[in-house]
């Protein structure tokens, strides 16, 4: 604030203020860096899924009998699968599945967990008691056990996926809704606005929304990679999407598992394929977190810059 | 824990008959052969076996009643008691999550402390990668990986078949190692992550700072006044994983070839035998229970401040 001294008394300048986006990036990049790594995989996975048409060289259900199990070659790079399909275009085409179960299973759990969390958080009393033994009850099951138990319920199929996850997994998301609600629930202007006469639902929509919005946020980056594990889980098993629509985790487990002697490759791309998106979905879910997480700003996210601080 | 119990038992109960379209008909479209005691299989046998020939709270009420005798209900197709088959695969389950668990805090606890007390050094820096990796690799591809790389480079395999530990302790303890440490991983992963976080956050408060300045030793100071306090939160998530990992149990016991829970969960599923599914269901569940008492109990000896009267 070298500045301030060539002002005039009295004038006060205004802090420059910069959009929460700029702000967000500017500290993603400063004390982020894995997050920047993290977020260009998240940025590659969209786009290879986006134009997976024009990227693979194949179509993924397109069969080539003549290039059965072929290995890596400039034909193949990444080799064919037992009935000649073309593994690279498969693995591009993977890839857009990865995002229809990563952003709308995501989506679902926090406007599930939203919903949810929010009304009975702020209306508390019998009805918050009740979501609340619900949840616990919900929470004592394995998660895969339920959902493979839901799926087989329901049938396989993407849509399906999707909703069970994007259900299931917002039903765990509930108490942390609800917590932030409450945290909120006590400030002085909910008070005002109440004794206003504000309507209930304003007050949800215009009061406490945004003020959750960090929350519904991380929920929707934290919980993405789980999702995607979780449909490569399940397809795994047989309960998820249904061949010969490409999910990696079917890929491994159908042509994958059964020519792994054969043809290696078969079940080593899927999973590096997936190991990769979910360690930079991860990375990028935890850099989000701590520059959003106000319980987190300015504490264990920023300790090496309070010690550069302490040293400088 | 009780009030939760008996919602889980309508949850479990419900699940199978809130489904849209008629599951029986499902079940008699596929498996056209199956019979029940020789007799040829219809919507109505099916109906009288699985008790659903009289009202809705009846059949509640007699499901719970059995499970409270110790009967989870009886397999649609084999005919035997879900029980008889639970008791049978549950050790082999048991003994893969107890060693995956073992093994998982024998190596989350040393690197997260040590990730915690020399924190941005490189060996922090490996273990959070580490344990970053731990999260992101899916097990059941690295448990594909250890089948085939192996045996292309060394042609070496993992035993395709189970080995009581009645017959060879040693070999079956040894045929256990690399699946319970596959199923490990995602626990040790998160908690070296939590451990590390926690040890951050407790290593700044005054009463450490005052344990230092008594001139205690850093084992005594670390072991002593830090670790117990960070370990609360710690244990939430560990026990928070437990679910997590009876589900990978599945995914293991089917690559591994273990005759599990997990197996006989997933064949139970396939048959589409949902009196099987629903016991096997309120079991884990109840498991599930009695880990979050477990750990809610284990609050108390590790904070003296929380004692239950």
């Amino acid at each position: 604030m070298s500045d301030t001294k060539d002002r005039l008394p009295g004038e006060i300048k205004e802090p420059k203020r910069r959009s929460l986006l700029a702000d967000f990036f500017i500290r993603l990049v400063r004390e982020k860096p894995l997050g920047i790594v993290g977020g260009v995989i998240v940025l590659l996975l969209l786009l290879t899924a986006i134009f997976a048409d024009l990227l693979a060289p194949y179509g993924y259900n397109e069969i080539i009998l003549a290039d059965r199990l072929a290995p890596p070659s400039a034909k193949h790079l990444l080799g064919a699968d037992n009935v000649g399909r073309d593994l690279l275009s498969r693995l591009i085409y993977g890839a857009r599945i990865s995002m229809y179960v990563g952003l709308g299973a995501s989506a679902i759990n926090v406007i599930f967990a939203t919903l949810i969390g929010l009304t009975s958080g702020y209306l508390g009393g019998k009805f918050d008691i009740i979501v609340q033994r619900f949840v616990d009850a919900m929470l004592s099951f394995p998660m895969l056990i339920i959902v493979i138990t839901l799926m087989n319920l329901i049938g396989t199929g993407i849509v399906q996926v999707i909703i069970v996850l994007g259900i299931w997994g917002g039903i765990l998301w509930i108490r942390v809704v609800r917590s932030a609600v409450i945290a909120i629930k006590e400030n002085v202007y909910l008070e005002a606005a109440r004794s206003i006469g504000c309507p209930t639902g304003s007050i949800l929509n215009r009061h406490i929304l945004p003020n959750i919005m960090p929350v519904m946020i991380i929920i929707f980056t934290v919980s993405m990679a789980g999702n995607i594990l979780g449909e490569a889980s399940l397809s795994f098993l047989g309960f998820g999407i249904p061949p010969p629509v490409p999910s990696w985790g079917g890929m491994l487990s159908s042509e994958g598992r059964t020519f792994m002697y054969e043809a290696p490759w078969l079940a080593i791309w899927p999973g590096l394929a997936l190991s990769i998106v979910v360690y930079g979905i991860s990375m990028w879910g935890d850099a989000v977190r701590d520059l959003l997480d106000p319980r987190l700003r300015g504490g264990v996210g920023s300790y090496r810059r309070a010690k550069m601080k302490k040293a400088g | 824990m009780i009030p939760t119990l008996l919602l889980v038992s309508v949850v479990v109960f419900l699940t199978i008959r809130l489904i849209p379209g008629d599951v029986i008909a499902l079940m008699v479209a596929q498996h056209p052969q199956a019979s029940i005691g020789g007799q040829q299989i219809d919507v109505e046998a099916i109906r009288q076996a699985l008790g659903m020939d009289v009202p809705v709270p009846v059949q509640y009420v007699r499901w719970v009643g059995d499970m409270l005798r110790g009967d989870l209900g009886t397999s649609l197709w084999t005919g035997r008691s879900v029980m008889e088959d639970v008791l049978f695969k549950l050790p082999i389950t048991f003994e893969l999550g107890l060693m995956a668990f073992i093994i998982a805090q024998l190596v989350a606890l040393p690197i997260g402390l040590y990730s915690a007390i020399r924190q941005d050094t490189a060996g922090d820096y490996f273990g959070r990668s580490f344990a970053i990796i731990c999260l992101a690799v899916p097990s059941f591809w690295l448990g594909t990986m250890v089948m085939v790389l192996p045996s292309i480079w060394w042609t070496w395999a993992p035993s395709p078949v189970y080995i009581p530990f009645k017959e060879d302790p040693l070999a079956n303890l040894g045929q256990f190692l690399i699946p319970a440490a596959l199923l490990g991983m995602a626990m040790a992963g998160t908690t070296m992550r939590m451990l590390r976080t926690t040890m951050l956050e407790v290593l700044r408060q005054d009463y450490v700072r005052t344990a230092w300045s008594k001139g205690l030793t850093e084992r005594v100071v670390i072991i002593r006044h830090a670790l117990r306090n960070a370990l609360i939160p710690v244990v939430t998530i560990i026990s928070g994983q437990i679910g997590i990992m009876i589900g990978g149990a599945v995914i293991i016991e089917q690559i591994f070839s273990l005759p599990g829970m997990g197996r006989l969960f997933l064949d139970a599923i396939t048959r589409r035998d949902y009196p099987f599914v629903c016991g096997i269901n309120m079991l884990f569940a109840t498991v599930g229970l009695i880990i979050i008492l477990i750990t809610d109990l284990s609050y108390a000896y590790l904070d003296p401040r929380i004692r239950y009267r």
